[in-house]
């Protein structure tokens, strides 16, 4: 310990913070400068808080009023008879399906369809919801080996979540659909129109870009495209719905407020949709 | 046995100055749970404010700037903030209560609660304008009311344990 006069300990106490509050303002203009450093950081952090998240999230999810133990004990009567609703109606598009399959391989096989490869998928759990004022992001675990994730897109039971954009050794982050810096290529309704879909930061992002002779429908199904070759094609997003004159936006089929398990796609950016590859269109997001 | 004595009370001494620190690191963390509470991540930034405003004027010795700092810094990489401009607000905030906290300390609450607000109030805007700059993009206006919100009225709610910390379990003289 340094042995000071009291006037000399009071002046440097008092410098404390003029000189704390310098190094915060060149540690704002180190981030703007290096884009990289901020992101490296952050991925450090989340890797080291995963496993105490991870440890954390167990209560939390057991005592859960609506899905974990505690709410499913309650509900076990209506969730029982939801569920067997549910599989009488699933039986039924099974055998939908099962017909339509036969007459996909037929229309394939008359075709010389070369098939697009099947993605690798992990289902990883989501330990932190690290959304902030104007962003909307989760964590989400990763396996041992998960391979090149970055980029990869996740989804719930339902539709898209997001994208991949920041992955450390056991945790990764993604980006939802409705943060304000994500831009989707999506193509809309039977007909395949394109437009962008751009998060504004609430429940329902934005469908902008759409060609102006042919509005999206409301009502009609928002898939992804695989133009700017970061998504591929066809994954359910949601629906068009107007909030208002010429303002579709998309209600989407994920539950984006109470993600708790996700699938994470890894399609890989050199076939993703097999035609546009590595065209990363900086919109593309 | 002399020893003995003198490190447990250096140890305890220790972990009440600590104290502080400790419960707004926690906290943050906790609030990122998903499925905790509604909106919690959207709470994050106000309690860290509320926290900060409390111990400066209260108990400045709690919450050094350096220790301010780096809070401000863990703030700013759980949520998706540019590096630093935490550390620069609440830095700032801290500035302004210690400032104010000779007149503040002779205050009720809710004089106390009302310089929170315009504090908060200051901290925002420049958050919002501040990401603006460093993003060169229009944000809207709606989420910073919100935290604005938010954080007032989160305010009591985290001051009545600090204040009993304050008292009790955070007090290193009590050691």
């Amino acid at each position: 310990m340094l042995r000071l006069s009291m006037p000399v300990r009071a002046a440097l106490a008092r410098l404390t913070l003029p000189v704390m509050l310098l190094a915060s303002l060149a540690l704002v203009l180190a981030g703007r400068a290096d884009r990289h450093l901020g992101d490296f950081l952050r991925t450090q952090v989340d890797d080291a808080l995963a496993p105490l998240y991870r440890a954390a999230i167990a209560p939390v999810a057991a005592l859960e009023s609506d899905r974990g133990a505690l709410g499913s004990w309650l509900h076990l009567r209506a969730g029982y008879s939801e569920l067997a609703r549910q599989n009488r109606a699933l039986r039924r598009w099974r055998a939908v399906a099962l017909a339509l399959e036969a007459q996909n391989e037929a229309l394939k096989s008359q075709l010389h369809y070369v098939p697009t490869p099947t993605p690798s998928f992990f289902t990883a759990r989501v330990i932190a919801d690290l959304g902030g004022l104007y962003s909307r992001s989760v964590l989400v675990t990763l396996p041992r080996d998960p391979g090149d994730v970055h980029d990869a897109v996740a989804m719930d039971g339902a539709g898209v979540v997001g994208r991949v954009i920041e992955v450390g050794s056991r945790s990764a982050r993604v980006l939802l659909i409705t943060d304000l810096n994500s831009k989707v290529p999506v193509a809309i309704g039977p007909g395949g129109a394109r437009a962008m879909m751009i998060g504004q930061n609430t429940g329902a992002p934005r469908l902008l870009y759409w060609a102006p002779d042919s509005p999206p429908r409301e009502g009609a199904i928002v898939l992804t495209s695989s133009v700017g070759g970061v998504f591929p094609n066809g994954l359910p997003i949601g629906i068009v719905h107007y909030v208002g004159r010429n303002d579709p936006v998309v209600l989407p089929f994920a539950q984006l407020d109470s993600l708790r398990v996700l699938r994470i796609f890894e399609y890989g950016a050199a076939d993703a949709g097999g035609k546009t590859a590595g065209a990363h269109a900086p919109g593309a997001a | 046995m002399m020893d003995v004595a003198e490190i447990l009370r250096a140890l305890d001494r220790t972990a009440r100055a600590m104290l502080p620190t400790a419960v707004i690191v926690v906290v943050m963390v906790l609030l990122a749970l998903p499925g905790l509470l509604p909106a919690a991540t959207d709470l994050r930034a106000g309690f860290v404010m509320s926290s900060v405003f409390f111990w400066t004027i209260y108990r400045p010795a709690a919450l050094p700037a350096p220790v301010v700092a780096l809070i401000g810094v863990l703030l700013g990489l759980l949520g998706d903030v540019p590096l630093g401009i935490w550390s620069v607000l609440l830095l700032l905030e801290q500035a302004i209560a210690g400032m104010s906290r000779r007149v503040l300390l002779r205050q009720g609450f809710m004089l106390v609660w009302l310089a929170f607000s315009g504090c908060v109030l200051a901290v925002v805007s420049l958050e919002w304008l501040a990401r603006m700059l460093l993003s060169f993009t229009a944000l809207p206006l709606m989420p910073t009311v919100l935290e604005f919100t938010l954080s007032v009225l989160i305010y009591p709610l985290v001051v009545v344990p600090l204040a009993r910390a304050h008292a009790g379990p955070a007090a290193p003289e009590q050691a």
